[in-house]
Formats: structure tokens, C-alpha cells, sequence
């Protein structure tokens, strides 16, 4: 069954937190709406929350660097939140890396990220 | 020795992208009845998540079937990903990083071998693929 991610509002932002695992079409799926919501809300900034995926591979890796990158041509600012540790680690031995993406620990620091950068 | 129980063979039929995320989640649920480490559990189901969609996105249909292995001093996790499909006509090409055919980074061959420690590629063009993957547990 597919699952919906759910995108929340806050302010000029949009929080994307991701609560289960995701099928390479949820992930497109994912993809499409941030980026519809993104031009609709007018929205200065996305968070994506992925602090539920157990495996973020090279589809899903390629995915997130794709939404940022469509993001940023809007004018808008992405952050990725919540990679779990072994997430972490197995995407760096994959060979995997989020070089154009800024990453935080977490939900708050990621809402500290963007405003921040909106100075 | 009292050894704990080891679960069976395990095996899923991959056809779609739902079921390369419950090959992944096999493997790691097995990872973690073997008692390997979170970090190689998620090392576990990254190969096959890689492996897997390699059977969706290039293949018609295929399977990937693990079972637990022991030797004398080690216990680890024992996969085959085979599909029915087209086959690999250069596999030392389709191993090098940044290679790929279709819409990828390239790093799902490479990338997979670097995280498991015993790594196999078979193909007859035209049949499919076959790679066998294992994973052993540090102690």
C-alpha cells in the first residue's frame, strides 16, 4: 500500500516527517508533492525528517539530493534531519554522500538552520 | 554448545519496489535475530535494498532468498539475489564505480561489494543474474 508522507506547515516552512519506510515510488511520490506544496505555499524553506528510515540506499540518497536541488532552483532552502547513525554509516561506506544537502541532528536544529539562514 | 535457535531460509519474490523494502526488512529483522551489530544490520539491508531494486528496475521478475551460515568460529548471513532478466554482458564493467545503464548513481555493484564481505556475480546474457553476498558477524 502507498504510503503518504505527511507535509505540515510552519510558517514560511514545510516539515516532510517521514514515518515509515518508503518504496522508491513513495519516495517520487514524496518527491512531486514537496515541490507542488513548495510553489503553492510559497514556502522559504523544506525540512525532510528521516529519522524513521532504517536504510536510506543509493535511489533514496539520489532522490533527496534531486529535491533539494529542485528546491534551491526555487529559491527556497532544504534541510535533512533525524539520519539515524547506522544510516549514516552505511551510506558513507556505500559511497553515498549528501555533499549539496545541509543535514542537522534534528527537527529543532534543523528549524534553527533555516531561520538562520534566512538572516 | 548450546547455540540459539537460527531461523530458516528465508525468501521473497521481487517483482515491484514494495517488495525490495520487505527483502530489506527480512534481512535486517534476520541480522538482528543473529545478533549483529545495528551498524551491520543496516549494512545488511542496504545490500539487499540495493541488490533488489537492481532486479525491479533491470529484470522481469527474481528472488532474494538468505539464509543464516555457520563455519567453526563464525555465524553470519548467507543471500542470493537472482533474477530472470537480460543479464550482465560486461560484469567487470558493471562492478566499476559510476558505471550504470540506467538512471543511477552507479554505485549499487561497487558500492554493495565494499559492504559485505564475500561478494559473487554470475550472469548469461540474455538469462539473468545471479549474486551471492555474505555477511559475517564480528565477534
Amino acid at each position: 500500500m502507498a504510503v503518504r508522507v505527511p507535509i505540515l506547515r510552519q510558517g514560511s516552512h514545510l516539515i516532510a516527517s517521514i514515518q515509515e519506510e518508503l518504496t522508491d515510488s513513495d519516495i517520487l511520490n514524496l518527491q512531486t508533492r514537496i515541490l507542488d506544496e513548495v510553489v503553492k505555499r510559497q514556502a522559504d524553506g523544506v525540512i525532510i525528517d528521516v529519522g524513521a528510515l532504517d536504510v536510506i540506499d543509493s535511489f533514496g540518497t539520489r532522490t533527496l539530493a534531486e529535491i533539494a536541488a529542485a528546491v534551491q532552483l526555487r529559491g527556497a532552502k532544504m534541510v535533512i534531519v533525524g539520519i539515524q547513525p547506522e544510516v549514516a554509516l552505511s551510506m558513507v561506506l556505500l559511497g553515498l554522500t549528501l555533499d549539496s544537502v545541509p543535514t542537522m541532528l534534528d527537527l529543532d536544529a534543523g528549524i534553527a538552520e533555516l531561520k538562520g539562514s534566512a538572516q | 554448545m548450546k547455540r540459539a535457535a537460527i531461523a530458516e531460509v528465508q525468501q521473497v519474490n521481487v517483482q515491484h519496489d514494495g517488495d525490495v523494502v520487505l527483502a530489506r526488512q527480512m534481512g535486517r529483522q534476520m541480522a538482528m535475530d543473529l545478533g549483529f551489530s545495528k551498524a551491520d544490520q543496516a549494512l545488511i539491508a542496504t545490500a539487499i535494498s540495493e541488490l533488489a531494486r537492481n532486479i525491479v528496475n533491470y529484470a522481469t521478475h527474481g528472488t532474494v532468498e538468505m539464509h543464516p551460515i555457520t563455519n567453526s568460529r563464525d555465524t553470519g548471513i548467507h543471500v542470493v539475489v537472482s533474477d530472470v532478466g537480460p543479464g550482465i554482458d560486461d560484469i567487470e564493467a558493471a562492478m566499476a564505480d559510476g558505471f550504470s545503464t540506467g538512471r543511477s548513481l552507479g554505485l549499487g555493484l561497487p558500492g554493495t561489494k565494499r559492504i559485505v564481505d564475500e561478494f559473487d556475480i554470475q550472469s548469461t546474457p540474455g538469462e539473468g543474474v545471479t549474486i551471492t553476498i555474505v555477511k559475517w558477524k564480528l565477534r
